[in-house]
């Protein structure tokens, strides 16, 4: 089911200035990401990954290359799309939940343009796909890391992003609750056809959830692989 | 010969000397206190009509309107730095972000002595403001009288401020980016993510920040006294000073106390919430990078409260203080005096807090019960009852201290009946003590905090014993915990004025009480060198937390 890119990365630089001088971390980078499939950026910490997705999600200018999403120009070098234009959903490595507001509030932040009823039923929607109904009305500090985990995955969905990015999502999580968490997130991610990029430097959890995997190395994309259904069920 | 295993085994029940220590100054803490409700409470109904309709309705409104005054600016000026240095990028902001901090050494007395004289109508703000417009009198043109409501709130914000700036600081460098990311993700724009996150956020920092700033409000005697706003402090102080009225004295004072409970209940609440909001990955907020117009007013945004709360009264210190040396060609011996009684009073009081606080700080980590622990909050209140309160709860302990003393010299020793508190500096050093224990728990138990208890536990299966392993281990380990409280406490008893003036012996003056007293004459003398060195000896704390607090800036 090869369909049109969803994602397009053109020879990307990205990096920080330092002083006077220029520090490279990711240098003439390319990928595609095809519309509702799961790609993964697979590497050491420190190789470049991070800076890549939040380059995405609009908060690390480019100084050379282009990013496009269905054909619209997020960023290039001088000029960039706002994080909140680009309806890309992003999940954080600590989840990022807001701690005043409860499991609803934080589900319904990013529902803006709803009325209070659509609000409502959205995140009752949301909450049953992720079976957590009963704690609407707690706070953050009071879910287990599981629960947080699946919170903060529908807050980021809510608003039905064109693309979903997951950096580390699922690092801070027990090998048992991660290996159950990785499936259930690919469903519901396959189910209401999302397109997603996942960051991570765990192999397993890239085997489970990814229909490609780029493996990344000194800023560079080394490798990538394209997964046939099978190997991604074994 | 083996020892009987019975006496190694210590009993569980019974207290350890160190708890008996901290039980006993908790108890010092309390007796303060104790003893003002009761003389509070003794007298005639009439006393307190009398205060009611008299001193209260003037005083309590007063104080009212300086706390709400100051609370409301020191907010802004706090909350809007942290945010300033924190989210743009403008020329000099690193320089401000630490030069916000520089305020803190200015004693809020000391910036009130120092602006009546640079806002004297003849001083040289107003002489120049009358020279670019042409006037040639004051009678022709002054500025609004300092000596206001609206002045004292404005000198008194202008210097507390940090209190506020530092916490939310602190908040917004470890806890906002992510969460500030987040709400972008989900289609917030950068103003209405200020709105909905930023803010409710600094609250609970902004809360503890501001109890602070109170706390130091109602403790202040200096300013409110020069600027001649009649505070429930200074009725305290005049109602036993010129009065002789202790007893109306205790019932202003239990008053206060009330106040003072509830800005503490205000912190512990506003606590309670912050200790939830932690997020593990710790990255600063991007800043943003300014250009142009709004450069140039953020860059003045940020220069403001440090022009105006230090600048401008250093400046004016050492201004003077070189015209004073300059004619005089020495310094008098009076004031040589007054340095070298603060000098060996704040250092012996340093050495006094430290020592009782480590005792008590130890005491509290390795105690079963809670009971401990409880003493160590109780010996930390001192912290929070203004200078004039606790001098006046201890008045007549110490009377009876000097009473019971003085009859035991007199039996065991001859020695003819005297104060021995009352008449040296003991009182004061107790006093002392009493006020800033806080620091000096406080950092000996987040320093032990960061010590593992695998360390004391390999070092008694090692064969020391808890106090061997304390001298070996944990005492090497605490040292810059220690130094840092120590500079802290010997600076705030440097600087303190409330209570000193209450309980000094007579002619003995402190650099503080030397500045007060010429304020108070209307003389300018040597003040201004005793505040130069006050200010100077608060500046170094000021620049090891602005090294420490503000490094993971950049």
């Amino acid at each position: 089911m090869s369909t049109l890119p969803i994602l397009q990365i053109n020879n990307v630089q990205l990096g920080y200035k330092q002083g006077r001088g220029f520090k490279t971390v990711v240098d003439d980078f390319s990928m595609q990401v095809p519309a509702g499939e799961i790609a993964c950026l697979l590497g050491p910490s420190g190789c470049g990954k991070t800076t890549v997705l939040r380059a995405i999600a609009g908060f690390e200018a480019v100084y050379a290359g282009r990013i496009l999403l269905e054909d619209q120009v997020l960023s290039e070098p001088e000029r960039m799309v706002e994080p909140e234009h680009r309806r890309i959903g992003m999940m954080f490595q600590d989840y990022a939940l807001f701690p005043h507001l409860t499991v609803e509030q934080n589900i319904g932040f990013g529902l803006r343009k709803a009325t209070p009823q659509q609000r409502k039923q959205r995140v009752e929607e949301l909450l049953a796909l992720v079976r957590l109904s009963d704690l609407r009305e707690r706070y953050p500090h009071e879910l287990s890391g599981g629960q947080q985990q699946r919170v903060a995955l529908i807050r980021s969905l809510a608003p039905a992003p064109r693309l979903l990015l997951l950096d580390e999502a699922f690092s801070n999580l027990d090998t048992e609750i991660r290996q159950k968490l990785v499936v259930e997130v690919r469903s519901i991610l396959k189910q209401s056809g999302i397109s997603a990029i996942l960051v991570t430097h765990n192999l397993e959890e890239a085997q489970a959830i990814a229909d490609h995997i780029g493996t990344m190395k000194d800023g560079q994309l080394c490798a990538w692989q394209r997964r046939s259904q099978a190997d991604i069920a074994a | 010969m083996t020892v009987p295993v019975q006496a190694a085994l210590s009993s569980t029940h019974r207290w350890p000397p160190s708890q008996w220590v901290a039980a006993c100054l908790a108890l010092c803490v309390l007796a303060p206190v104790l003893v003002l409700a009761a003389l509070a409470f003794s007298g005639e109904f009439g006393h307190w009509r009398n205060l009611l309709q008299h001193v209260l309705p003037v005083s309590v409104s007063n104080t009212a309107l300086l706390l709400l005054g100051v609370g409301v600016l020191t907010a802004l000026i706090g909350g809007g730095s942290a945010w300033l240095t924190s989210a743009y990028l403008f020329p000099t902001r690193k320089l401000v972000t630490w030069g916000l901090l520089l305020p803190l050494a200015v004693p809020t007395y000391i910036m009130a002595f120092a602006y009546l004289d640079v806002l004297h109508p003849l001083g040289p703000v107003q002489t120049l403001v009358r020279d670019l417009l042409g006037y040639s009198s004051a009678r022709q043109f002054r500025l609004p009288d300092l000596r206001s409501m609206p002045g004292a709130i404005m000198l008194l914000g202008l210097v507390l401020y940090p209190y506020v700036y530092l916490s939310v600081r602190v908040m917004f460098m470890t806890q906002a980016a992510s969460l500030l990311e987040a709400a972008r993700t989900l289609g917030c724009s950068r103003r209405e993510a200020f709105w909905r996150i930023v803010v409710p956020l600094a609250r609970p920092a902004m809360a503890v920040g501001l109890s602070l700033v109170l706390l130091e409000t109602l403790n202040d005697i200096g300013a409110s006294e020069f600027l001649g706003i009649q505070t429930m402090t200074i009725s305290i102080y005049t109602t036993w000073i010129t009065r002789s009225n202790l007893q109306g004295a205790a019932q202003i004072a239990i008053l206060m106390l009330a106040v003072v409970t509830f800005l503490i209940f205000m912190e512990r609440y506003a606590r309670r919430r912050q200790r939830y909001a932690i997020t593990q990955r710790m990255h600063p907020i991007q800043p943003v990078q300014l250009r142009g117009l709004p450069a140039l007013v953020a860059m003045l945004l940020g220069w403001f409260p440090i022009v105006t709360g230090f600048i401008i009264p250093f400046w004016f210190l050492v201004n003077e203080s070189f015209k004073r040396l300059s004619s005089l060609q020495a310094i008098s011996a009076e004031l040589l005096k007054a340095t070298w009684n603060t000098l060996s009073v704040s250092l012996t009081a340093t050495v006094v807090t430290l020592t009782f606080g480590l005792v008590i700080a130890w005491s509290a980590r390795y105690a079963r019960s809670g009971t401990a622990r409880l003493l160590a909050r109780c010996s930390s209140l001192g912290y929070a009852i203004p200078g004039t309160v606790l001098a006046t709860g201890l008045l007549i302990p110490y009377s009876w201290l000097d009473r019971i003393i003085s009859s035991v010299m007199n039996t065991l020793a001859g020695i003819p009946p005297q104060l021995f508190i009352m008449g040296s500096a003991a009182g004061i050093v107790c006093a002392y003590t009493l006020r800033f224990m806080a620091i000096s728990v406080g950092s000996v138990e987040s320093g032990l905090a960061r010590i593992p208890p695998s360390l004391e536990q390999a070092s008694r299966s090692l064969g020391h014993s808890a106090f061997q392993s304390f001298v070996r281990v944990h005492f090497p380990l605490l040292r810059p915990a220690l130094g840092a409280a120590a500079l802290l406490i010997f600076v705030d008893a440097m600087k303190e004025l409330s209570a000193t003036l209450l309980l000094r012996p007579l002619n003995f003056e402190t650099l503080s009480t030397w500045l007060y007293a010429e304020a108070a004459r209307g003389t300018y003398d040597e003040g201004a060198i005793a505040a130069l060195i006050i200010v100077f000896a608060g500046l170094i704390p000021v620049i090891l937390l602005a090294r420490t607090q503000l490094k993971a800036n950049y």
